[in-house]
């Protein structure tokens, strides 16, 4: 197995370009869907904060289905099932593009925004209601005591299950392969069908998972440890 | 939407069993069984790596901490690719779908609920493990009679929404075309060829049903964990009602 071991067929030429454009598009995967997820949790937590009934069980309902669902079904339901509902002529015209990256940020996206809005609101929860009674006695409206008092408090109270969730995102964009996007695991495969290096290209691309997801986890600690310290003061 | 229960009165058995009677088992039944043995399996293993992982010697713990956070951070599917492809390459043959995912799964989950079982011994006050250790029991006996009882009984919802966690992954075994739920309905739809949606919608449902019950059951559980070890000492609640009570007093 660790016979011929040799890192350099993956780490030069066009193998080594294949595994660095699966890479890329990892991140890139990651920061659409990051992008979609944490405006869409914003939106979520906006509406369940209205005590609107309809609106909170509307949410809730949202939040349970995409956690309950596997990740991956929600990729095919969106790759495979929603184009079909859309009317022919769309259907046509989606059919001349590669439509798999666009799907595997909104099912990503839309995923993983459950997450992040259940985290929001778990830190908003945290904040005590006289922060709002105080900064709406001191003659702020709604809009400008979210904005300057409950926000900023409750996101950072939320920030270390926010990174978590981020990387479990990070980690989830491997799935996209399934519908075939080339990622990183995509190009992974790839590369070891073309050069029968399992070992070498499996190592390259858990190196490089690793490394992102560490580094992530490692902010995330940072993080946690200098609000625990300010905290204690 | 009746397309839906067509579907279904036609394929159900496929997605239940799979091509059982005459084929292997497949479809949800193998879904769950594999979810079991994986989270059977897997449990006991994720005490030990949890007592590793706080034990004082550095030669346990460094290498149950490495365990912990190289699987931490990477995504399952490469885990899979590497059981796929180490195991048959340690053991001399090749080992079919369902023990690679198995295996997958227990190393995986390994990680995951040592991290549980280690926040539950953690919660507990130190000297609960001092209290045993001076009426003279021993690491192992202090463990096992006094440590991981309080510890696994408090960890339980967080060990039922894991178990929701390992019914969600026991879907890529549809990538190594392990005979799973996903994979049935993938045939299903692979027969019907024109109804995506309506199939994935069934797929995505079943899910729905058994996780979300589970994740209510952890809930419950939960719920009651907490009443009780409220109703051990009245004093906290006691405690805590009064400034609930100020803040409801305040004009708003």
């Amino acid at each position: 197995m660790i016979k011929g071991f040799d890192l350099g067929p993956i780490l030069t030429g066009e193998y080594a370009a294949l595994m660095l454009q699966g890479a890329l598009l990892t991140l890139k995967l990651m920061l659409f869907a990051w992008l979609l997820a944490m405006s869409l949790a914003f939106l979520l937590v906006v509406v369940r904060l209205t005590h609107n009934k309809l609106a909170e069980h509307l949410v809730a309902a949202y939040v349970a289905y995409h956690r309950n669902v596997p990740t991956l079904v929600q990729l095919m339901l969106w790759y495979f099932g929603v184009p079909t509902l859309l009317p022919e002529s769309t259907q046509l015209w989606l059919a001349d593009f590669s439509t798999e990256f666009i799907f595997a940020v909104i099912a990503l996206g839309l995923c993983q925004a459950a997450y992040f809005a259940e985290d929001l609101r778990a830190g908003l929860r945290a904040i005590p209601d006289g922060q709002t009674e105080a900064s709406r006695a001191l003659g702020m409206g709604y809009v400008r005591s979210m904005r300057y008092v409950i926000l900023p408090q409750g996101v950072r109270n939320s920030l270390p299950s926010l990174i978590n969730h981020t990387v479990l995102l990070f980690k989830n964009t491997s799935l996209a392969m399934a519908i075939g996007v080339v990622e990183l695991t995509y190009a992974t495969r790839e590369v070891e069908n073309y050069t029968f290096r399992t070992f070498e290209s499996y190592l390259v691309a858990t190196v490089g998972y690793l490394a992102v997801s560490l580094v992530l986890m490692g902010i995330g600690a940072l993080i946690a440890r200098r609000f625990d310290l300010a905290r204690a003061r | 939407m009746f397309d839906v229960f067509t579907i279904l009165r036609g394929n159900w058995e496929l997605l239940l069993i799979g091509q059982y009677p005459s084929g292997p088992m497949g479809g949800l039944v193998n879904t769950l069984m594999l979810s079991a043995l994986a989270l059977v399996i897997a449990f006991p293993l994720s005490i030990l790596l949890a007592m590793a992982r706080i034990s004082p010697f550095r030669a346990l713990r460094y290498p149950a901490f490495v365990w912990v956070y190289v699987l931490r951070g990477i995504p399952l599917l490469l885990v899979i690719f590497w059981t796929y492809f180490l195991v048959p390459v340690l053991i001399g043959h090749n080992i079919s779908a369902f023990t690679t995912m198995l295996c997958t799964l227990v190393i995986y989950q390994s990680a995951y609920l040592s991290e549980i079982v280690r926040g539950g011994i953690q919660a507990l006050p130190g000297g609960q493990y001092e209290a045993a250790r001076a009426l003279g029991m021993g690491y192992w006996r202090a463990m096992s009679y006094v440590i991981l009882p309080q510890a696994l009984y408090n960890a339980l919802p967080s060990l039922i929404s894991q178990f929701v966690s390992i019914i969600k992954e026991t879907t890529l075994g549809y990538i190594i075309n392990l005979q799973e739920l996903t994979f049935s309905a993938n045939q299903v739809n692979n027969q019907l060829l024109t109804k995506p949606f309506q199939v994935y919608f069934i797929l995505a449902i079943s899910y729905f049903c058994i996780c979300y019950s589970l994740t209510r059951l952890a809930g419950a559980v939960e719920h009651r964990i907490e009443r009780k070890r409220k109703g051990d000492n009245g004093s906290a609640s006691a405690a805590k009602a009064i400034p609930e009570l100020v803040s409801t007093d305040l004009p708003r």
